[in-house]
């Protein structure tokens, strides 16, 4: 990885009471589709899933409480990431 | 079952048995729901050329499939479009990629039909999710299914069974219902229905009590059965499916069937009028509901009002909580066509069988005795306050009594007015209208609150016994467990002190005491609910009629000493004995079915 590696990446906690429902995913697949190239998010023990696929992401099974690294791969899409970040912090605004 | 003997029983009756679900009988021919012909998938290939074509007849099918989605969200009813936000995440499911993005990618690379590759994809996944321990993501699976349905019957150009375009008066049998048609069923086309799964407070069951159309749900295996165009009855008052019935059957249930209506029309044109007994007493008598629609059938059947307004299912079948505002209108709309009525809301009461899935972060061994119902509450104040401040606003447009359920000691009746008022100063701080002055009360159905109902007496301004659940506590019965069930007797004597001893303190202590379990809509029981002086009682809304009909023919006078005989018994045998022979009459076999015991 170079060193622009942790700009790509941030941790953030579930903070929501439902987790990272349909709904909740429905909203970071909707941020995650402008971005130019791929978004993962991933959790420990899992293989990392697509931010633009629902299905994907509800397969994590992340319920309150769990820790997600949300990756972008391209530089440009930095603003992409700062807002999946700020909406699971703010618990998808529920 | 009788499935062995299936072949050489072809054209024989058989009898299935399920969960009675809306009452009446029906007569006529089975209409199977299913997604027939969809089942069997062949697989072949696709030669290079093709590929291209192959790929285009899925994205077809899935542009048809979002088209159909769109239009019965569109279409639906102005009642049920609290249901259609499950309908809008299938329409996003449609285009995933892990869905979509996949079978078109399988297609290409293993050269494969595209019904065959769509298979292949949702078998996958369905084992991701189905292999799950939280059951909120368990259960996505089945909205897979539910939209990949939906393409492959576009895929295959078999025509979906379109409820709505019925043509005949039949009888539905499916293996289960989904909101989207459930929100299709016309009423002069659908005489019954009949599904395999579902229980009786399923969103199919409530639908059909609404509707008044005949249900049995939990069958099993009934789709395995019936045959389409076979004819059937379905008596939904004792949870019977009939299936290519005998001739002698058909007889019995036609005239079981003009009974029943005969007795209905005879019963519901005296309905409107007052539950007053032979010597001048009225009893209010009310319904209970749970959604807002059925406050139509409360009126229609002559209710009182509500004394009992189920709230969980405003917070069922959807994703996430309801906000204030949609709780407020869903509340408004209930309290201002029944006012000047009263309306009891019972807070959020989540338990075993009506479990959110977006709660459901603990899993208990022992639902029914876990965190529910008010527990639940006081431990997410956050949640519980939006519901307060729903009930506060709309209490500002009626007569509205506010209701805490599964109370089982003092603190949690102190901890829940607190939060009342806490709710009230808010509002007040926000200049929001809203009415503080209600009638604040307790369910009592914890045997512990019975107990202590001289000193719970003194913190409400009314009890409301929920049969149901004291019976099973009391009796320690699960009524739902096939094996002991037979033991859940509502006359049990210990009952009958019980509830003597709560409506003795109450009054002592100067509040109402009401009734809303199922044991207040069984005629046999009422002289004794007059004897120990139930101030009100209220109904599922297509017994009230039964009720005050059943009433008229009673007096208060001479209930003191049927209390005493009652009391003096010591088994249930024996004062269901004294209750036949003194008030045999209210027992009509052709309208009441007992399904107690």
């Amino acid at each position: 990885m170079s060193d622009g590696a942790e700009h790509l990446s941030r941790e953030v906690v579930i903070v929501n009471e439902l987790g990272l429902h349909a709904r909740s995913a429905a909203k970071i697949a909707e941020i995650a589709q402008k971005a130019v190239s791929n978004v993962w998010i991933l959790r420990q023990d899992h293989d990392a899933v697509d931010a633009k696929s629902i299905i994907d992401m509800l397969t994590l099974a992340c319920t309150k409480g769990t820790r997600i690294i949300v990756r972008i791969e391209d530089a440009s899409d930095a603003a992409v990431l700062n807002e999946i970040v700020e909406l699971v912090d703010c618990g998808f605004g529920e | 079952m009788k499935k062995n003997s299936m072949a050489d029983s072809e054209n024989q009756e058989i009898v299935i048995t399920g969960i009675a679900a809306s009452p009446g009988i029906c007569i006529g021919k089975a209409y199977l729901v299913d997604r027939e012909g969809v089942n069997v998938i062949k697989k072949y290939h696709i030669p290079g050329s093709d590929i291209e074509p192959e790929k285009n007849r899925l994205r077809n099918a899935v542009v048809k499939a979002r088209d159909e989605l769109r239009s019965i969200i569109e279409d639906s009813p102005a009642e049920f479009r609290q249901h259609t936000g499950i309908l809008e995440t299938h329409v996003v499911l449609l285009e995933d990629k892990m869905l979509y993005g996949k079978t078109l990618e399988m297609i290409e690379r293993e050269r494969i039909n595209a019904e065959w590759a769509l298979k292949k994809v949702v078998s996958d996944l369905k084992r991701v999710f189905q292999d799950m321990t939280d059951p909120y993501f368990r259960e996505r699976a089945a909205d897979i299914v539910h939209v990949s349905d939906r393409i492959f019957r576009n895929l295959s150009g078999v025509e979906a069974v379109n409820i709505k375009a019925i043509d005949k008066r039949v009888i539905l049998i499916a293996t289960d219902l989904s909101p989207a048609q459930t929100s299709q069923i016309q009423l002069e086309r659908i005489k019954g229905i009949a599904t395999n799964g579902g229980g009786a407070a399923s969103h199919t069951g409530i639908i059909a009590r609404t509707l008044e159309i005949p249900a049995i749900l939990g069958l099993r295996n009934a789709t395995k059965i019936v045959k389409n165009d076979d004819l059937v009855i379905l008596d939904g008052t004792s949870g019977k499916l009939i299936v290519r019935p005998a001739e002698e059957t058909l007889l019995e249930y036609e005239e079981r069937s003009e009974v029943y209506e005969a007795h209905r029309a005879r019963i519901s044109r005296s309905s409107q009028f007052p539950a007053q007994t032979l010597d001048g007493f009225t009893i209010p008598i009310l319904g209970n509901i749970d959604l807002p629609e059925e406050i139509v059938a409360v009126r229609d059947y002559g209710g009182n009002g509500i004394g009992l307004y189920r709230t969980e299912f405003q917070y069922m079948g959807r994703i996430g909580f309801p906000t204030e505002e949609q709780l407020f209108e869903r509340y408004r709309d209930v309290v201002e066509i029944m006012a000047p009525y009263p309306v009891t809301i019972r807070t959020l009461d989540i338990n075993g069988d009506k479990t959110m899935p977006y709660v459901c972060d603990i899993e208990e061994p022992n639902p029914v005795l876990g965190l529910r119902a008010i527990r639940y509450c006081l431990k997410k104040p956050h949640i519980f306050k939006i519901q307060l401040r729903a009930i506060l606003r709309a209490a500002a447009y009626g007569n509205v009594r506010i209701m805490f359920p599964m109370i089982s000691n003092c603190d949690e009746v102190r901890a829940a007015k607190a939060l009342l008022r806490e709710t009230a100063t808010s509002l007040e701080k926000d200049g929001v209208k809203f009415n503080p002055n209600i009638d604040v009360g307790i369910m009592i159905e914890v045997p512990s609150a019975a107990v202590m109902a001289d000193v719970l007496a003194r913190e409400v301004d009314f009890f409301s016994i929920g049969t149901n659940d004291l019976i099973q506590y009391l009796l320690a019965i699960d009524r739902s467990n096939q094996y002991v069930s037979h033991l859940y007797k509502p006359l049990h004597p210990a009952v009958i002190r019980m509830l003597k001893r709560v409506a003795d303190e109450a009054h002592r202590n100067g509040i109402s005491v009401y009734m809303c379990g199922e044991m207040a809509s069984n005629p046999i029981h009422l002289p004794i609910l007059l004897g120990l002086g139930i101030d009100e009682l209220s109904t599922n809304p297509q017994s009230i009629p039964v009720v005050k009909n059943a009433i008229r023919s009673l007096s208060l006078e001479g209930m003191d000493q049927l209390m005493e005989q009652v009391l003096e018994k010591s088994s249930d045998m024996e004062i269901e004995h004294l209750m036949k022979e003194k008030y045999g009459h209210l027992l009509s076999s052709a309208v009441y079915t007992p399904s107690l015991g």
